[in-house]
């Protein structure tokens, strides 16, 4: 080592600009300091997401790993949550969420294609944005709003509703719950349907309006009639697409929270029928955390927050693929 | 269009001419199912917003607005410390998000980011579909957990986790609609890559990038899931961001699940506000979107 | 002339019936297509003061012209002058466009096609199209792309399909080609296979007349030729009218020529004539390429 007056500073400064070789690789033409750093500041922040992400999931497993080291898989299929005796599992919410989104698809669906198609293909240009505009607004209105209106407009129309059904048509098991309540799977379903109706709607209709114009009038070409020319030439072109949509709004009607908790009913028992009360993961979680005394309570919760984090991440995964492959990356999904 | 039967030797002529007409008959058919589902899902909006206006503006008044809540089930009081809460705590997780965002953003489209870039604007758009409540887990691990209080900063942090994957796909997409020749020309004076990017790209997407931001805000503005356990709700005032604080989406919660009358009331009026906050704020963004592109 | 009878006898043998046989009236009676070969040349169909509109922008004025029944029939003229619009307007396909408006008369064999109790679509059976870009169905195999239109009427049987099937891809000479793949989807095969597809996709609905809008503008030149060829071999059952920008092919493959420039019509004549000893002006400027 030479015993030079500024040997520190000119190691250091070579050990700087490796370092900033090695993070920002220098690109022709920028070689400027000012450049680099504002590469190195620009991908820092796109690697923060990426953190952002990891920190979500790792604290999720952080904050459920004793819940997870106490019941192991069987917190998925237990069916008693007593947090008295300290006993947790999660079947009955998650039977809950899965019944509640999956009615909420079977009536949102059939509505939002329908509407989707029409607005692609029966509405002219011009009142296209205009018939949109609703359905887009719909879509901006809070969670909470959908509950308060759920739970005081629609929740005593549900309770008519079902008592009407019990008394006509009780044999059926679906109606065999308790029909009075008003809060429970119906309500819930119903609720997630308004709700995720707008979402499907509009990516429908945006993946419908995609669609090449040849290709309609191709078949209209062969003698189709409009209707025709739709069912059997653009809605198999669009069909990636359009499970994609779908498949987003089932995400949406798995994570919704306010609305379903003050709808959906507040019971552990596993439902039988459309009538019965039952929690949803998200409104266990909603209800219950910030009462939650002791570790193991707080723990089952988190361990409650994680399926439900990893099953929104798959389905939102799963759309977003069959979305991107068909429009080839870009329907700006602006929530 | 109907035709009766021909009298000729070739067999299934008026077969066809039926199943034409079968054909009209689905068609008109489908036609009225789509129109039934249109007019329901555009009346949807026009219902909910109905009793929120009929109901909460009944309730709604000056004092609603600008003054603490009572004690529970006295008649009177507002909500004005959760309006200033909401405001507050949203605006928090903007200044924090959007940093963030833009710089990730402006990395996905300005740099050759390769498969780091989709990777992470992929990333944005799965993000978009995390439930709120689980993000409100995310606030309550990364600040309520080892500060070992609620506090308004864990809510705007949970805002903030919202707002992100927002923001960054549509300043990304606003980044993408500017023309590369603009690039391309400051490029060519000479300008260093950083400064076209500040001086020329950005202002020229101003609009749009304005855009992205308030329909986050306006997203925030209305969450509820993520307060429950990370701001918590404050009956009085507070301006403190390591104290519990007051916002109107949980606000609404408490009241609309609460048992008295009166709170029931109030939770329409305050829902009457946060309709009327939120939709502006989204009008307002889609209005800046619109001057901009006049097409 | 025997070839023509038997190409005719055998166009009409096993035909499936078309609904759109009569189209307008409610009470109709017409006696059915007989195999009669006529000897002298006979108008098909008839366009009388056709003007057609873009909203409010006309593009096309008051166009009258005779398409002769099994001849095939070019357009040409420079880009722009509304040669496609044209077209269109004779299966109906104009109105499809937004904004899109017809005035004027379109007569098939007689019967108005616009009609005011015509139905489009039963038009547009008698009257086949074949586009500019090849356009199978992406989402069906070769097999079911050409009984596409031709399962709109409602046969189920599926030997009749199987049989005009492979009518119709070998009217198309893409049967040799494709008959042991028939179950890939439409969208593997070659450009210039997948326009023959279309175009026995096409004739799959047995239209008398096939309109073709440039089909071979994306295609090479071997291809090109294959469809060309094609053309000579279908004129003896369908009558043809080709847009075509390419002043060759209309030379080589049509009877007679329209030549359109701006929206007009500006000359029609047998194409020896055309190409020869044009009458207008303008035709022989674009003929001898001093323009367009």
């Amino acid at each position: 080592m030479k015993n030079e007056p500024h040997a520190m500073s000119r190691s250091s400064g070579r050990f700087f600009s490796t370092v900033l070789d090695v993070l920002i690789p220098p690109q022709a033409g920028s070689v400027r300091w000012g450049d680099r750093v504002f590469h190195f500041l620009a991908r820092g922040t796109a690697l923060f997401v990426i953190f952002l992400a990891i920190l979500l999931a790792g604290d999720l497993l952080r904050g459920s790993w004793e819940a997870i080291r106490h019941f192991g898989p069987r917190f998925l299929i237990g069916t008693t949550w007593d947090p008295v005796t300290g006993e947790f599992g999660t079947l009955p919410p998650a039977v809950g969420t899965l019944i509640k989104s999956v009615l909420s698809l079977i009536i949102a669906v059939p509505i939002s294609m329908g509407s989707a198609i029409f607005i692609a293909f029966y509405i002219p240009k011009s009142l296209r944005a205009f018939i949109s505009y609703p359905i887009e607004l719909l879509a901006g209105i809070p969670s909470i709003i959908f509950g308060l209106w759920g739970l005081f407009i629609m929740v005593p129309m549900i309770r008519v509703l079902q008592v009407w059904l019990k008394a006509n048509f009780g044999w059926f098991p679906l109606f065999a719950g308790p029909a009075v309540y008003g809060v429970g799977v119906l309500a819930g379903g119903v609720i997630l349907a308004i709700m995720i109706t707008p979402i499907i709607t509009a990516i429908s209709r945006d993946i419908l309006l995609s669609v090449p114009r040849t290709q309609i009038e191709a078949m209209l070409a062969l003698g189709a009639t409009k209707w025709e020319a739709i069912w059997k030439v653009a809605l198999p072109y669009a069909r990636t697409g359009l499970i994609g949509a779908v498949i987003l709004g089932l995400g949406r009607s798995i994570g919704e929270t306010m609305a379903v908790t003050m709808v959906g009913g507040n019971n552990f028992d596993l439902p039988t029928s459309l009538f019965d009360p039952v929690h949803s993961m998200a409104s266990l979680i909603a209800n219950e955390f910030a009462e939650a005394t002791y570790n193991l309570y707080v723990s089952s919760l988190i361990y409650v927050g994680l399926v439900l984090f990893c099953i929104t991440f798959l389905i939102s995964l799963l759309a977003q693929l069959l979305i991107w492959r068909l429009s080839k990356g870009r329907i700006a999904i602006l929530e | 269009m109907i035709e009766t039967a021909v009298n000729n030797a070739e067999t299934g002529l008026s077969t066809a001419d039926r199943h034409f007409v079968y054909r009209k008959v689905i068609e008109r058919v489908a036609w009225t199912g789509m129109v039934v589902c249109v007019l329901i899902t555009v009346s949807l909006l026009w219902v909910i917003l109905g009793y929120v206006i009929y109901r909460g503006g009944a309730a709604f008044s000056w004092e609603f607005l600008t003054t603490l809540p009572q004690p529970a089930g006295e008649a009177g009081g507002g909500i004005a410390n959760a309006l200033i809460g909401s405001g507050f705590i949203v605006g928090l997780a903007t200044l924090m998000a959007v940093p963030i965002s833009l710089g990730a953003a402006i990395f996905v489209n300005e740099f050759p980011s390769g498969r780091l870039g989709a990777s992470v604007r992929f990333l944005a758009e799965v993000l978009t579909g995390v439930p709120s409540i689980v993000v409100g887990l995310f606030g309550y691990a990364l600040v309520v957990q080892p500060t070992g209080q609620f506090s308004g900063l864990s809510g705007a942090v949970a805002y903030a986790f919202i707002m992100v994957p927002i923001i960054l796909i549509s300043t990304q997409e606003a980044l993408r609609l500017v023309p590369t020749d603009l690039r391309e020309a400051s490029l060519a004076l000479g300008v260093p890559k950083w400064r076209t990017i500040l001086w020329v790209v950005l202002p020229v997407s101003s609009r749009a990038l304005l855009t992205g931001v308030l329909l986050a805000v306006a997203r925030a503005l209305g969450e509820a899931a993520p307060m429950l356990f990370t701001a918590f709700g404050n009956p009085f005032w507070n301006l403190d961001v390591r104290k519990p604080m007051a916002t109107v989406p949980h606000l609404i919660y408490t009241y609309a699940t609460g048992p008295y009358e009166d709170w029931h009331n109030k939770a329409w009026a305050a829902s009457f506000v946060l309709v009327t906050v939120v939709l502006v704020t989204s009008l307002l963004a889609r209005a800046a979107l619109r001057n901009k592109s006049d097409d | 002339m025997t070839e023509e009878k038997q190409a005719i006898d055998s166009r009409h043998e096993d035909v499936v019936p078309t609904s759109g046989r009569a189209m307008s009236s409610p009470i109709y009676e017409k006696e059915p297509k007989k195999a009669v070969v006529k000897e002298s040349e006979e108008t098909l169909l008839v366009v009388e003061g056709l003007n057609v509109f873009y909203g409010k922008i006309k593009v096309i004025h008051n166009i009258s012209v005779s398409i002769q029944a099994r001849k095939v029939t070019a357009i040409i003229g420079p880009s722009g002058c509304g040669k496609s619009t044209f077209i269109r307007c004779l299966n109906r396909m104009h109105e499809v466009t937004p904004g899109g408006r017809v005035e004027g008369k379109v007569l098939l064999d007689g019967e108005e096609l616009y009609g005011p109790t015509v139905d489009p679509v039963q038009v547009r059976r008698r009257i086949g199209m074949v586009f500019q870009k090849p356009n199978p169905f992406p989402t069906m195999s070769v097999y079911d792309n050409v009984a596409a239109g031709f399962k709109l009427n409602g046969t189920r049987d599926r030997r009749v399909i199987e049989e005009k099937v492979e009518k119709s891809l070998k009217m198309a000479a893409l049967w040799e080609e494709v008959k042991d793949a028939l179950h890939k989807p439409g969208t593997s095969l070659s450009g210039g296979q997948q326009q023959r597809l279309c175009i026995a996709r096409a004739l799959a609905v047995e239209p008398e007349v096939l309109l073709m809008d440039e089909p071979c503008s994306a295609l090479d030149p071997i291809a090109t030729a294959k469809i060309e060829e094609l053309i000579r071999e279908l004129k003896e059952t369908v009558t043809i009218v080709i847009v075509t920008h390419n002043m060759q092919q209309a030379a080589r493959v049509s009877d007679y020529t329209a030549f359109f420039y701006l929206g007009e019509l500006v000359e029609f004549n047998v194409t020896s004539k055309i190409f020869t000893t044009p009458e207008k002006r303008q035709t022989e400027d674009y003929i001898t390429g001093r323009f367009g």
